[in-house]
């Protein structure tokens, strides 16, 4: 594989760059592999990188129906934290937050990582004592997290709303300094590419058809494009979850619901952290290009339209107006939007399955772009040594049937309520 | 924007509405016999599917009843609309 560095780089200007390799391969999908991962985001490339890396199990193919990074890889608002409060998701968070700091170096691939900061605002003293909580249990987890108070958040974000007259005051804060962004087609790319290198077999354009099991075990899988031998797939497919678990006629505890976001049109830097808003569903953050990148609510009922609907986005959009005024005058660049595998608790599930040799990997809410690296090296171990490793044991599918569940936000099984 | 037919009020805009989820699930029957995978099912396992779904909407800011709704979730298109003790069939 051609090394991406400054030397190449020269070396190819002088050819005006029609030399460079092809990143990853189109292969014709092969009879057998010993692994399918399906699902070709960045969780799924993820999982086979770190097959190939840390298990040496080469004999994969990536199945993606469309193309790689096309779904919500590339539909995200790029933020990655592990602000999280219980040990289960503080733990994962964590462990991926370190994955994310040498993932450049790893994949060879700058995915232009910027540990900005993330800022959780609050509007009451009770909120201020709930992320008083959070945020040492966020410090006893070794995670960074400092408390603000209303003065302090005013000197990091000064353009919010901090008069007098306002339906929900800022009250203070709780930031994680060393959250941030990245440059999400990059995480999916760099992952293929290392993938492709290591000789895992990226097939897209190729739809999941059917499964075959034998004695209640995995024994291939069939699609647009063939029938494959495999005695172990990974189930990596997001928003789509539902679709492939009816034709093994598996019901899970998670609904696809549609999550939009949208930019406004690029400006001079004006905010360098990631802000949530805490008296309803909003984050902002600003992207290289000086785009305000937003999101909030869910759409709210069930839906793989993969396009959001206008009441949503004016809700969303007037809690940003609301947190900072300035955002009114911005002309609105683009919206889209993807969609998200819900579960009942809020929480993601990667685990084996009732039949051998499928194992599970859904159920990520909106949060799933910032598990990919810790999301891929878990489910690869999952896989590979077929039992789930200490840092997704919390993940499990049967939590639900055991009453064990990671309620992280207190939601309930209504995680879609906004 | 969707628009939902109310069955009591008529055509109302989506503003009106607040969802509320799979109108299939039934809770099991209570004087008899449960089993873990019924509460289960009931509780937290969703089909969810591409295409048509049967669902429930509450009426919020109208006349306040929850309906039945049956939609597309991938069009959005709405095919019907019932009262909520009206049969699925």
């Amino acid at each position: 594989m051609q090394k991406y560095s400054i030397f190449n780089l020269i070396k190819n200007a002088f050819s005006n760059h029609i030399n460079w390799d092809l990143a990853w391969k189109d292969p014709t999908p092969k009879k057998e592999y010993d692994v399918v991962i399906i699902g070709g985001g960045g969780h799924g490339l993820a999982t086979a990188y770190y097959l190939a890396k840390e298990h040496n199990i080469t004999n994969v193919a990536i199945i993606e129906k469309g193309w790689i990074g096309g779904g919500n890889v590339g539909r995200n608002t790029t933020i990655i934290r592990s602000n999280y409060m219980h040990d289960d998701n503080a733990l994962f968070s964590e462990f991926g937050m370190d994955l994310w700091r040498k993932m450049s170096q790893d994949l060879n691939y700058n995915v232009m990582f910027s540990p900005r900061g993330i800022i959780n605002l609050a509007h009451s003293d009770a909120q201020m004592n709930v992320y008083a909580r959070r945020g040492n249990s966020m410090r006893l987890n070794g995670i960074d997290a400092v408390l603000l108070n209303r003065e302090q958040v005013k000197e990091v974000i000064p353009m919010a709303d901090f008069s007098d007259n306002v339906r929900f005051p800022i009250f203070g804060g709780l930031m994680q300094p060393s959250a941030g962004t990245a440059r999400h087609d990059a995480v999916a790319w760099g992952y293929a590419r290392q993938a492709d290198s290591m000789g895992v077999d990226i097939i897209q354009n190729c739809e999941v058809t059917g499964f075959d099991l034998e004695g209640g075990k995995i024994n291939g899988v069939r699609t647009s494009r063939g029938n494959i031998k495999v005695k172990k797939i990974g189930l990596c497919v997001a928003g789509s979850t539902n679709i492939l678990a009816e034709k093994l006629n598996m019901t899970l505890p998670v609904e696809t619901h549609l999550l939009q976001a949208c930019v406004s049109e690029p400006v001079k830097p004006v905010l360098d952290k990631v802000v949530t808003f805490g008296a309803g569903h909003f984050y902002i953050s600003q992207s290289d290009k000086g785009e305000m990148v937003m999101g909030g609510d869910l759409d709210g009922y069930n839906s793989y339209a993969q396009r959001g609907n206008l009441p949503t986005l004016q809700h969303v959009l007037t809690e940003g107006i609301a947190m900072m005024p300035f955002l009114s005058k911005l002309k609105m660049l683009r919206t889209w939007g993807g969609i998200m595998d819900m579960s009942m608790d809020g929480s993601p599930i990667i685990d084996k399955t009732h039949i051998e040799g499928l194992y599970l990997n859904c159920g990520w809410c909106y949060g799933g772009f910032k598990a990919t690296p810790a999301s891929g090296w878990t489910f690869a171990h999952t896989i590979a040594q077929d039992r789930v490793h200490k840092l997704n044991a919390g993940y499990s599918l049967n939590r639900f049937n055991t009453g064990h569940l990671l309620d992280e936000k207190g939601l309930g099984t209504k995680t879609w309520i906004s | 924007m969707l628009h939902i037919k109310c069955p009591h009020c008529g055509m109302r805009s989506q503003n009106e509405f607040s969802y509320g989820g799979d109108a299939s699930v039934k809770r099991p029957k209570l004087n008899q016999e449960i089993s873990d995978q019924d509460w289960d099912n009931f509780v937290y396992n969703r089909k969810s599917l591409r295409g048509k779904h049967l669902e429930l909407w509450h009426h919020l800011s109208g006349c306040r009843q929850w309906i039945k709704v049956e939609r597309d979730t991938s069009t959005h298109e709405i095919f019907r609309t019932m009262k909520a003790n009206e049969d699925n069939s």
